[in-house]
């Protein structure tokens, strides 16, 4: 495991994407085929079930290391991680095991039908022979994720750069259907099991944010206006019988959103389309914060399914039965994209994306101020001629974004992080003013620098009035500008407010505390829908 | 009353001494200060007089003004203050750190300031200790902290920066200046050309002047062409992180320096390339040897994991007790990075 283990060494001194590449490169350069495979599994979620249960390899750590469990807890609680704890506690190895990282997961395969008693033995006698950082990778290697700061498109971007195939064509070949058991190395990444002519997606085009004035866009009448969905662009791609959905990173995620791909298999005509893939329930789109519930697992529950439906919003055509069509002018894609839409019943959740109706420019202003109420995350205007462009390119497409919703409110609890922020407080909870006292408005922790998180944990050491479980309560006075995406009443809250999307704008440093906004002045942010 | 209460008392302004009427690093000004090391929340400015080791008196002259009343002594050199016998101790912590032993009528008291049992290639190394009561610091007290050996530590350090050579990436390493940047010195040197920020740069003038001497460095000041630091190495203070002096580096790559880069979570969090777990104080094992090799009947715990390393000792057959005091990280950290804020741009 050792080439294994300096490769995730490598890649944890670095915060560099490209020396990140590096290290994987090198390792694919020398590493035995079958453990090529076996990290591009492990990196892209295809993992072996569990074989080993965790509150027995707690319960062999602790009888190990000779610890009572409160400090075994207290370690943990410290660390945030159970593997990383166990690899941190676990006596210097008493001799060397050298197997491969295949070899490893072999072992680790046959492992789940046996005894615990042979699992024990198994266990120990790992723990034994590795170091801390192979124990931890060990540890991982059991269960849990196997998180170290490499996205799929890192790991493709490394694979790209040591065959020379194209990008997208190794980033279908490792999601798609293999098993480490039988295939090479040279079939996976060359896609022996794939057809990429199927699924191949084309570059998106991406627009600017406005930096001008309506008026200098010229004649309203040469652009059409569309909301812009906070969502994921996505490119679904239906070839010969197959559908495939890209995400804008690149990523394949067509097994993530089921729902598209059966609603897209009704349509009888080939395709590659843009649009944004959303949470949608009746009808509704919902907050990106919904949606990223749906994002990332490996099992989408019945009643994730249920409470997250996912809907799909088309922008535009690029491919129509074979052809490339991006060169067309917008509108005339436009007009083939509604016509396919127009020539099946499609389930509610698939739909064109709505133009906005105006005649004079002035009139946009007000449409963008209101298209918060739809979880819209403002306008789209794109130039009529243009055509599909590869990439950014200024002028033909801008988006115009409304700005987002503030007040300023006081620290009232702070609470550590878990895991990789375990040693700072990071999560606070805010109020703003309601009559002579406080009154709670939102929890929020991301949007401060690292170093602002340990000047805040530093102060929140010193004043702390309470301590209540890892929560601490603090003198009301730390101001910080909360930044949100959205605002309605709410009787479940006490504020009476509910935000939406809440995040640190920044530290009001200038502000004192008796100047923070009040109940009422937030709830004259909220407008009528 | 037992007699070690009678021997240390401890009061709001600091542990002190009735007998020999002095404080051990108090943290209010007082009229007599005894001090352990020179670390911000150990030596406090506004003391009338302090005694420290002689290997500590010119970092305390530098960081607390030249005019202090200061008085030194070797180490292991005793000198009786009102009838209680007084003595420094090696803690292996930092140039001049000091454990300080206090004994009176056949009674002994051991201080430990901060330390390390672990030897370096800088410190003088930690000296054991047997004692009646033991007062210990707990900074790293979880088991889940054991360092590396110092010669580990160097040859990751300085295959780090062998591989940010090979990329064209300047090698900064951040650590507090008095301790961490000495350590690294030592465990650097021999790697290349090392520059120090000037903070550190000035700290080990007054370090050299008591005649200990450094690994060679040169000072990394803005006027420094940009060619002369590529591939080098550079040690500056943490408070330099996301400065525009640190964005003028050509592609640096920094790495944090500190025990609590232990934790994988708390290396990936910080803005930073790399953590290497070098730590100044004493790991869990270090902790344990160390109470245990003064065979006191009392101990008490201060700075850091205090609660769980005194509940610890208890449940193991050591009486120990928890000690507030107002030592520790958060305040070096404050106290260092307001004396850096005046020199990092
Ligand atoms: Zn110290
Ligand atoms: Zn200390």
């Amino acid at each position: 495991m050792k080439l294994f283990s300096n490769l995730i060494s490598a890649i944890e001194i670095t915060n560099k994407t490209s020396a990140k590449i590096e290290a994987l490169v090198n390792y694919f350069k020398i590493a035995p085929d079958k453990d090529k495979l076996w990290l591009i599994a492990l990196f892209t979620g295809k993992r072996p079930s569990r074989p080993v249960k965790t509150t027995l390899m707690r319960e062999w750590c602790m009888e190990i290391t000779n610890l009572p469990e409160w400090l075994f807890l207290e370690s943990y609680s410290t660390v945030g991680d159970l593997g990383e704890t166990m690899a941190l506690l676990l006596p210097e190895p008493s001799h060397k095991l050298d197997l491969s990282l295949h070899e490893w997961m072999t072992e680790l395969k046959t492992l789940k039908s046996k005894s615990d008693k042979e699992k024990k033995a198994f266990v120990l006698e790992a723990w034994s022979g590795l170091d801390q950082q192979e124990c931890l990778i060990f540890n991982k290697l059991i269960g849990g994720s196997f998180r170290i700061g490499v996205s799929k498109k890192t790991l493709v971007n490394a694979l790209a750069k040591l065959t020379n195939i194209d990008a997208n064509q190794l980033m279908h070949s490792i999601i798609g259907n293999w098993e480490v058991d039988t295939i090479s190395f040279e079939e996976l990444i060359h896609g022996s099991h794939i057809n990429y002519d199927n699924s191949k997606p084309y570059p998106f085009c991406l627009a600017y944010a406005l930096e001008k004035e309506l008026y200098e866009l010229g004649e309203s009448n040469d652009w059409i206006i569309e909301q812009k969905w906070d969502g994921i662009r996505g490119q679904i791609v239906k070839r010969n019988n197959e559908i495939y959905i890209w995400s804008r990173g690149e990523e394949l995620v067509t097994k993530q959103f089921t729902e598209l791909v059966e609603a897209v298999n009704n349509f009888k005509d080939d395709f590659v389309i843009d649009g944004e893939i959303l949470a949608m329930k009746d009808n509704d789109v919902l907050l990106f914060n919904d949606l990223q519930k749906r994002l990332n697992r490996k099992n989408v529950t019945k009643k994730l399914l249920e409470e997250v439906p996912i809907g799909f919003y088309a922008y535009d055509i690029l491919e129509y039965n074979g052809d490339d069509i991006r060169e067309l002018p917008f509108e005339d894609r436009r007009k083939r994209l509604e016509s396919i839409f127009g020539s099946i019943a499609l389930p509610e959740h698939v739909q064109l994306s709505f133009l906005v109706e105006f005649n004079k420019w002035e009139e946009l202003h007000s449409i963008r101020n209101n298209s918060r109420a739809i979880n819209s995350e403002g306008l789209m205007l794109k130039q009529k001629k243009s055509p599909y462009h590869t990439g950014r390119k200024k002028g033909d497409w801008w988006k115009w974004k409304v700005d987002p919703l503030t007040i300023d409110a006081v620290m009232i609890y702070a609470q550590k992080g878990s895991g990789r922020r375990s040693s700072k407080y990071t999560d606070y909870t805010f109020a703003v003013k309601k009559d002579d006292a406080l009154v709670t408005v939102a929890k929020a922790y991301s949007g401060l620098t690292d170093k602002e998180i340990t000047e805040i944990s530093q102060w929140v050491n010193k004043n702390a009035i309470e301590k209540f479980g890892p929560v601490r309560t603090v003198k009301p006075e730390l101001v910080f500008e909360i930044a949100f995406e959205g605002i309605a009443l709410s009787n479940r809250h006490k504020s009476g407010v509910a935000l939406r999307f809440p995040r640190i704008s920044r530290w009001r440093k200038d502000k004192p505390a008796d100047e923070i906004d009040t109940i009422e002045t937030v709830k004259q942010l909220i407008t009528a829908p | 009353m037992s007699k070690e209460n009678q021997l240390v008392k401890f009061t709001k302004k600091g542990i002190y001494c009735p007998q020999g009427n002095f404080y051990l690093d108090p943290w209010y000004p007082v009229d007599y200060a005894i001090i352990s090391h020179g670390h911000a929340d150990h030596a406090r400015w506004g003391m009338k007089r302090y005694l420290c080791t002689d290997d500590s008196k010119t970092i305390l002259q530098h960081r607390l003004g030249a005019d202090i009343s200061i008085e030194s002594i070797p180490y292991k050199k005793e000198l009786t203050i009102n009838g209680v016998r007084v003595s420094f101790h090696p803690a292996g912590h930092v140039i001049g750190s000091a454990q300080i032993r206090l004994e009176y009528k056949g009674y002994v008291v051991v201080f430990t300031g901060d330390y390390k049992t672990q030897p370096d290639f800088i410190t003088t190394p930690y000296e054991p200790l047997k004692c009646n009561t033991f007062i210990t610091e707990s900074t790293f007290g979880l088991p889940i902290y054991n360092w590396k050996s110092e010669e580990e530590l160097r040859d990751d350090l300085h295959s780090w920066v062998r591989t940010n050579q090979s990329n064209n990436r300047t090698s900064v390493f951040l650590g507090y200046s008095l301790g961490k940047a000495q350590r690294l010195l030592s465990l650097l040197d021999g790697c290349d050309n090392i520059y120090v920020h000037r903070s550190i740069h000035n700290l080990n003038e007054a370090i050299l002047s008591s005649g200990i001497t450094l690994p060679k460095t040169k000072l990394w000041s803005v006027d420094l062409d940009k060619k002369t630091l590529q591939n080098k190495i550079i040690i500056a203070p943490p408070a330099i992180l996301g400065s525009r002096m640190l964005k003028r580096l050509p592609n640096p790559a920094t790495a944090i320096c500190s025990g609590w880069m232990q934790i994988r979570g708390n290396r990936r969090w910080q803005a930073v390339d790399a953590g290497f777990p070098v730590s100044d104080h004493a790991d869990w094992n270090g902790l344990i040897s160390a109470v245990k090799a003064s065979e006191a009947e009392q101990v008490y715990v201060t700075h850091g994991s205090q609660a769980v390393f005194s509940k610890y000792l208890n449940e193991i057959g050591i009486k120990a007790n928890e000690l507030i005091t107002e030592y520790g990280d958060e305040a070096l950290a404050k106290a260092e990075a307001e004396t850096d804020k005046v020199t990092v741009e």
